[in-house]
């Protein structure tokens, strides 16, 4: 900065802050970057493919197997089998969705898998909603709490090393009970509830560290103001806990797709992408190509799921200010 | 303004005009704060006797540790005193602060990174639930007091840093309070925004009328700006001294090469460093 002469030191003081046209050069930079990650994105998802081809290609076709016998299934594997039952070609894979999806008049393989797709991703959805809820009020409790934080958290990190194949037939029950006995409570919920189970986690440890986040400064102006915990809460420790909750509720979504994914599986639900899967694989030895269909699927629920949590990213930036100066 | 002319037969330890007037911004008698550590009690504050008038422009000057920033915390009620009382416009600290009887500015901005300039004036406002009309007037009203109007729609990390701290005094005059708390609201800056801010201070404490309570170290600044400054001194954390500036109301930047004031600049510093004030009259 150049000292300024004493009559204008107000254009001076102008010209340090950085004008927008200032900030252009740096936003062009960033568009840019966001190019070069969608092209190196396109790269690794075509090394991947390559690497199949390949391998299928230069692999045996039984795989190699360390010190068996002529007994079928003894001894080592170390390498996988490239036959056409084991590894599809990815353009088998490919075909294979536009296909009917068990013979005859059944709709293609995609609808199939899109409409099983979207009964999960509506499940996840719920379970996802169910999990920031009871997260948020967990974390904003700790918060405030000290008592309730020594109390909670132990619990909480306790309560992600149980199983989820464990938990969900327990739900389920509990679910089946709740329906008999007391008030209709149909199945998905029961995947929701185990689906809540995993994304609730890290809402939880990221509301209380975002909720703790604000500057001593931030929460003295507040004090001054005489603004109670409310007015605190919503106006200053809401806001600042932004960069925190988001990366949380990113995870919580890609958590709560795979909860609902393998509660479906576990305690039989029918409709959704994880019954099809394992209904799939077990007849892949006369099909191959087709379980690649549902998993396909699963990939793109999880896509979903982060990108809305990018979209709501994207209409919070004014919180995630403090991000950018990089 | 007459109320900025200080009063000539002020006492070191602290002015006593008339008893019973509710005139005074602030009243301390006997303030004391000790901070409890694992070491024992640590004394931050003891005795402080002070008394500023309404309008009036009072520095406190010291090293750091003698416990200025402390005194102004207890003035606005984010510590509590251990010993004495302490009041605001006649009333306890505490009243005073849910009265938002003062505003406050610190060394960092503290503007809220998500929120505008107008925003960011505007959330005391909002926050005593003041009408949307009202407050935008009063935001436009502010924000033309302290000159940015072109920045209205800027976030902070748009703005220099001593536009950042522009914003901050707006936002300490937006409930219109008549005293205003500065705890080194100037130290984080260049010398020459510094040099800026403090004549549009000098300013704006005029038009507003607000009396001011300023934290510095720095001895000119204090000079510049000040009716009264006190002089504090650690361990523990005490007033040594009061000096009257006699300035007159007009601080202009004239005012920064006029042998007055480098007298009164001589003499602050020697209250500060504890010499005799006979050997500055002797110099």
């Amino acid at each position: 900065m150049t000292s300024p002469p004493h009559g204008a030191p107000d254009a001076a003081i102008a010209s340090v802050a950085p004008a927008a046209e200032a900030m252009l050069p740096t936003r062009a930079r960033r568009s840019g970057r966001r190019w070069t990650a969608v092209v190196w994105g396109a790269v690794g998802v075509a090394a991947v493919i390559a690497l199949w081809e390949v391998y299928k290609f230069l692999g045996p076709a039984e795989g190699v197997v360390l010190g068996g016998s002529d007994e079928a299934g003894s001894g080592f594997m170390i390498l996988p089998r490239t036959h056409d039952r084991a590894m599809p070609h990815v353009w088998d894979m490919g075909a294979r969705l536009f296909e009917p999806t068990s013979g005859g008049e059944t709709p293609a393989l995609w609808i199939t898998v899109v409409t099983a797709g979207l009964v999960t991703l509506g499940i996840a959805a719920v379970g996802w909603i169910i999990g920031v809820t009871v997260g948020a009020v967990l974390g904003a409790a700790m918060q405030r709490w000290q008592l309730a934080e020594w109390g909670l958290l132990p619990w909480i990190v306790l309560s992600q090393t149980v199983p989820l194949i464990a938990f969900a037939p327990v739900v389920n029950a509990i679910g089946n009970q709740i329906d008999r006995d007391v008030a209709p409570w149909p199945q998905w919920l029961s995947v929701a509830l185990i689906a809540s189970y995993l994304a609730f986690f890290p809402v939880a440890v990221g509301m209380l560290r975002g909720l703790g986040a604000p500057d001593r400064i931030h929460l003295d102006l507040m004090r001054t103001y005489a603004a109670g915990y409310w007015a605190t809460l919503f106006r200053l420790r809401l806001p600042a806990a932004v960069p925190h909750l988001l990366p949380a509720l990113r995870l919580a979504a890609a958590s709560a797709v795979v909860g609902a994914v393998v509660a479906e599986v576990s305690i039989g639900m029918r409709g959704g992408i994880g019954r099809m899967l394992i209904q799939l694989a077990g007849q892949a030895s006369s099909d191959p190509a087709a379980p690649w269909g549902p998993t396909f699927g699963t990939i793109g629920l999880g896509l979903i799921a982060a990108g809305s949590i990018a979209l709501l990213g994207f209409s919070l930036q004014n919180y995630r200010r403090g991000e950018e100066t990089a | 303004m007459t109320l900025r002319e200080p009063q000539e037969s002020t006492p070191p330890q602290g002015s006593t005009p008339p008893e019973g007037s509710v005139a005074h911004a602030v009243r301390a008698a006997g303030v004391g704060k000790t901070f409890p550590t694992k070491e024992g009690d640590v004394v931050a504050l003891t005795g402080v006797e002070l008394e500023v008038a309404a309008g009036e422009f009072v520095s406190l000057i010291g090293p750091s540790g003698c416990g200025k920033s402390t005194l102004l915390r207890l003035i606005a009620d984010l510590d509590e005193a251990s010993t004495g009382t302490l009041e605001i416009f006649g009333k306890p600290a505490r009243t005073a602060r849910l009265d938002q009887d003062y505003g406050i500015a610190f060394q960092q901005s503290g503007l809220l990174p998500w929120r505008t300039v107008a925003g960011n004036i505007g959330l005391p406002l909002e926050l005593h639930g003041s009408g949307k009309a009202e407050r935008t007037a009063r935001v436009r009203e502010l924000i033309e007091l302290v000159g940015l109007t072109e920045f209205a729609d800027r976030y902070p990390d748009q703005l220099s840093g001593g536009m950042q701290q522009r914003v901050a005094i707006a936002r300490a005059l937006a409930s219109r309070p008549r005293l205003l708390l500065m705890d080194e609201p100037f130290g984080a800056l260049d010398e020459m925004t510094r040099e800026y801010l403090q004549s549009e201070l000098t300013r704006i404490a005029s038009e507003t009328g607000a009396a001011v309570v300023f934290v510095t170290h720095s001895i000119p600044e204090a000079v510049f700006l000040s009716d009264r400054v006190v002089v504090m001194s650690p361990r523990p954390g005490r007033i040594t001294d009061v000096l009257p500036i006699s300035l007159g109301a007009a601080r202009t930047e004239h005012l920064r090469e006029s042998p007055e004031f480098f007298e009164r600049v001589t003499a602050v510093r020697e209250a500060l460093h504890g010499t005799p004030v006979e050997r500055a009259n002797e110099r």
